[in-house]
C-alpha cells in the first residue's frame, strides 16, 4: 500500500462516519437515506462509493461535506467531529478542510472562471495580493490557465468540470469530495476528468490527497479507486478493496 | 468575508439584475426625494421667517425705557393697590451712568440710544411726514439691510438718509421706482429744542421773590422749526413687497445714529422732564436698545436691566412660539416623506425576496465553498445598503431638482403678483447627509427579512439537481 505522506486525524483516518443515520420524515414515513453507517477513510486514499439511484450515496457525501448534518452518529474528518460544530466552524470545514465537486459543476454563469475560483479564496479572507497568484496557479494545474478570463457558458462541459476542480482545490483542501463528477460527460472527456483526479490524488511530486467520489459506474471505480464501498437503501452493501 | 469582498459581490449582483434593481433603487430615490422636497421646503420657509424675525431685531434686541411712575391722580384704577417700595421711589432715570452700566453686561454688544422723532420729508413738490429713527453704525452687518437697495451710510457723520420704500414712492413723481431716490436730496423739517441761556444771566436780578429755579443751573429750552438736507443713498422695500415686513424700530426714514442724536429734536418725555425738579443735567435718553451677542442671552439681560430699576422689553417670546410652530411643521412634512420612504422600502423587500428565489443555487454554491450563514446575510445586507446609497444620493439629487423647480415657480408667480420673490428653498448639508443616511438605513431594516432568509436556506435543497 503506497500512500502519500499527508498529515492525517490523530487517529490516522481522513474521514471516519460512526453509525451515521440522515432520515427524513415525509408525512408519516421515515425515509433511512443514511442508515447507520460506519465507514472509515484513510488519509490518502481513493475511495469510490458505488450504488443503485436513491441508495443514498449523495446523502452521505453531503454529510461528509458539512452541507448536512447527520440526524444520529457522528463523523470525523480530521479528527473532528462535524456533528458537534457550530454553523460557523462547520462552513470554516467546507471552506478548508474539503473541496467539493458537483455533477452539474456548479460555476456561477455570471463570473468568470478566476472570479469563480476565487470565491473560496474571497469567504477564507485571503489576503487580496495573494488571491491572483493561487487562483492562477489552481487553474493552471487543470490545464485552464489560457481560460481564465471567460465565463463558463463560453466552455465545454469537461472545461467547466475541470474548472470547477481548481475552484474546489484552491484553498489546498486534504479532502476532495466529487458526486458523481463524470455523470453529465461523454465517456472520452469523463476519462480525462478521472485522470485529473487520479493525478490530484498522487501528484508526480507534492503531497496526494484524499478522495471520495461517488459514481454509479463499476468500471470507472475499478479504474481508480483504492476501494469501493457499495451502498443499497442507505447501507453499506459491500466492500472491495483494490489496492 | 470583508467588507470589500461583500461590497464587490454585492455591486455585482446588482449590475447584473440592472433593470429591476435600477426600478428598486428608483423608488428609494423617489422617496428620498419627497422627503428631502418637503424637509427643504420646511427648512427654508423657517429660514425665511428667521431672518425677517432677524431683520425686525426680534432677535437681538432689548429695549429699555425708564419705569414711569404716573403722576398722581392718573390711571389709579389700573395699578397695582398696594403701593411697594419702588413705586415711591423716583423711577431710576436713564442717564450715561446708567447706559455704562448695562454696556457692562455680559453678552451685551453695544447699547445704543433710541432716537425717534416725527418730522416732515421734502421733496417738492411732495411732502409726507415720516417717523425718523437713528440707526446704529452696527446695523449694517446685522442682516437688518440685506435688502436694501444702495448703500449704508457712508459714515457715522454723514448726511445720508436710508428711506423706506412706501416714503420714496409718495416722495417721487407717480409711477417711479423707489430706487430711483437714490443720490437725491430730501429735506427734513422737524422740532428743535434750543436751549435757553442759564436763569442768571436773564434780566430779571430785581424780582428775587418770584418763583425761581430750586437749581441755579438747570435749562429750560425753547421749541423752534428746523430744517436739514439728506442725500439718499438706500432704499429699503415698500411695505407691498415680500422682503417689506416691519422692523424693530420700524420708520420711514434713518438717519445715521450720531446725526439724529445731534439734530436736538424734541423726545416725548421733554415736557414732562421740564416739569421735575429732579432733572438733571446730564444726558438723559428716552430709550436704549440693548443689542445681544446671542438670542439665548436676550432674556437674561432683560432680567438683569430690570433689577437695575429699568423697564426692558423683547419679542423673544414670540419668536419662541414661531420656532415651536415650525418644529412640528418640519416633523409633519417629514412624517410624509418617510411615507414615501416606507412604501419604497417595501420594493426594496420584493427586489430582494425575488433575488433568493432566482439566486437559489448561487446561495448554496456560496455555502458549498465555505460561506457561512452569515457571509450570506451580509451579503443580501450589503445589496440593500448599495440600492439604499445609490437610491439615497440620487433621491438627493432628484429632491434637490424638485425644490430648484419649486422655488422657480414661485419666484415667477410672486414676481407676476409684483412682489419681491423671497428664498423658499433651502437644501442645508444635514438634509443631504441625514436623509442618504436614512435611505440606507431603511433600506437594510427592508433586508432584514430576506437576508435571514437566504442565510437560512438549506445548501443541499439549493443544489439539488434539476
Ligand atoms: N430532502 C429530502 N427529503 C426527503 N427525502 C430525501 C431528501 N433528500 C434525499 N431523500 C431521499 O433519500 C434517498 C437517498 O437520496 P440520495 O440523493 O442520497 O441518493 P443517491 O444515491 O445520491 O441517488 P442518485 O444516484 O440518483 O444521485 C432517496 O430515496 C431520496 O428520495
Ligand atoms: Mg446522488
Amino acid at each position: 500500500m503506497n500512500v502519500p505522506e499527508t498529515p492525517a486525524s490523530s487517529n490516522g483516518f481522513a474521514v471516519r462516519a460512526d453509525h451515521v443515520s440522515r432520515h427524513y420524515k415525509m408525512g408519516d414515513a421515515l425515509i433511512r437515506a443514511v442508515d447507520q453507517i460506519s465507514l472509515e477513510v484513510r488519509a490518502g486514499e481513493f475511495l469510490a462509493l458505488l450504488g443503485a439511484s436513491g441508495s443514498g450515496k449523495s446523502t452521505l457525501l453531503n454529510l461528509i461535506a458539512g452541507l448536512d448534518r447527520p440526524s444520529s452518529g457522528a463523523i470525523f474528518a480530521q479528527g473532528r467531529n462535524l456533528a458537534a460544530m457550530s454553523s460557523e466552524e462547520l462552513a470554516a470545514h467546507r471552506n478548508q478542510t474539503i473541496g467539493i465537486v458537483f455533477q452539474s459543476f456548479q460555476l456561477l454563469p455570471r463570473m468568470t472562471l478566476e472570479e469563480n475560483v476565487e470565491l473560496p479564496l474571497r469567504i477564507a479572507e485571503t489576503p487580496r495580493s495573494e488571491r491572483p497568484g493561487r487562483v492562477r496557479e489552481a487553474l493552471e494545474r487543470v490545464r485552464l490557465g489560457a481560460r481564465v478570463k471567460h465565463r463558463p457558458t463560453e466552455l465545454s462541459g469537461g472545461e467547466q468540470q475541470r474548472a470547477a476542480i481548481a475552484r474546489a482545490l484552491v484553498n489546498r483542501p486534504m479532502i476532495l469530495l466529487a458526486d458523481e463528477p463524470t455523470g453529465n460527460l461523454d465517456s472520452k472527456t469523463g476519462e480525462e476528468i478521472m485522470n485529473l483526479i487520479a493525478e490530484i490524488h498522487r501528484p508526480p511530486s507534492g503531497p496526494g490527497r484524499t478522495i471520495i467520489m461517488v459514481t454509479h459506474e463499476h468500471a470507472l471505480a475499478e479504474r481508480y479507486a483504492d476501494r469501493i464501498v457499495t451502498l443499497s437503501d442507505g447501507a453499506i452493501s459491500r466492500e472491495e478493496n483494490l489496492r | 468575508m470583508k467588507v470589500a469582498d461583500l461590497a464587490e459581490l454585492a455591486a455585482r449582483n446588482l449590475r447584473e439584475a440592472v433593470l429591476r434593481n435600477s426600478l428598486t433603487t428608483l423608488g428609494i430615490a423617489v422617496g428620498v426625494a419627497s422627503l428631502v422636497a418637503l424637509l427643504s421646503l420646511g427648512v427654508g420657509l423657517q429660514q425665511l421667517v428667521d431672518r425677517s424675525v432677524a431683520r425686525a431685531g426680534l432677535f437681538d434686541t432689548v429695549s429699555v425705557r425708564p419705569r414711569q411712575s404716573a403722576p398722581l391722580g392718573q390711571g389709579v384704577g389700573l395699578r397695582r393697590t398696594p403701593r411697594d417700595a419702588a413705586d415711591l421711589q423716583p423711577p431710576r432715570v436713564l442717564d450715561d451712568a446708567a447706559r455704562n452700566e448695562i454696556a457692562a453686561l455680559p453678552n451685551v454688544v453695544e447699547v445704543n440710544p433710541e432716537v425717534r422723532f416725527t418730522a416732515e420729508a421734502r421733496r417738492e413738490p411732495n411732502s409726507q411726514l415720516v417717523t425718523v429713527s437713528g440707526m446704529a453704525q452696527s446695523s449694517q452687518s446685522s442682516g437688518t439691510l440685506d435688502d436694501m437697495t444702495g448703500n449704508f451710510f457712508s459714515g457715522p457723520d454723514a448726511e445720508e438718509a436710508i428711506v423706506q420704500g412706501d416714503l420714496a414712492k409718495r416722495l417721487l413723481a407717480n409711477g417711479k421706482a423707489p430706487a430711483s431716490l437714490l443720490g437725491q436730496e430730501i429735506t427734513l423739517r422737524f422740532a428743535q429744542r434750543q436751549a435757553l441761556p442759564p436763569r442768571s444771566e436773564q434780566a430779571q436780578p430785581e424780582a428775587p421773590n418770584q418763583a425761581a429755579s430750586p437749581d441755579e443751573d438747570a435749562m429750560g429750552f425753547s421749541i423752534v422749526p428746523s430744517e436739514k438736507k439728506f442725500r439718499v443713498v438706500g432704499v429699503l422695500p415698500a411695505s407691498d413687497s415680500v422682503g417689506g415686513q416691519a422692523r424693530f424700530n420700524n420708520a420711514g426714514l434713518y438717519l445715521p445714529l450720531a446725526v439724529a442724536e445731534k439734530l436736538q429734536v424734541v423726545q416725548r418725555d421733554d415736557l414732562r422732564d421740564v416739569a421735575r425738579s429732579t432733572m438733571s443735567v446730564g444726558t438723559r435718553y428716552a430709550a436704549l436698545n440693548v443689542l445681544v451677542n446671542s438670542p439665548a442671552a436676550v432674556a437674561q439681560i432683560e432680567s438683569r436691566v430690570s433689577d437695575m430699576g429699568f423697564a426692558a422689553f423683547s419679542l423673544i417670546d414670540v419668536t419662541r412660539n414661531l420656532r415651536t410652530f415650525f418644529a412640528i411643521f418640519d416633523l409633519f412634512l417629514g412624517i410624509f416623506g418617510s411615507l414615501a420612504l416606507a412604501v419604497a422600502s417595501l420594493g426594496i423587500i420584493n427586489t430582494l425576496v425575488m433575488a433568493i428565489l432566482e439566486r437559489r443555487r448561487e446561495i448554496g454554491v456560496l455555502k458549498a465553498l465555505g460561506a457561512a450563514n452569515r457571509d450570506v446575510r451580509q451579503l443580501f445586507f450589503a445589496e440593500a445598503g448599495v440600492m439604499g446609497l445609490v437610491g439615497g444620493v440620487f433621491g438627493v439629487l432628484l429632491g434637490w431638482a424638485i425644490g430648484r423647480a419649486i422655488q422657480f415657480g414661485t419666484v415667477l408667480y410672486l414676481k407676476r403678483q409684483g412682489l419681491n420673490p423671497p428664498n423658499i428653498w433651502s437644501v442645508p448639508w444635514w438634509l443631504v447627509l441625514g436623509a442618504i443616511g436614512f435611505a440606507v438605513l431603511v433600506s437594510l431594516a427592508s433586508g432584514i427579512y430576506p437576508a435571514s432568509r437566504a442565510a437560512r436556506l438549506d445548501p443541499v435543497e439549493a443544489l439539488r439537481y434539476e
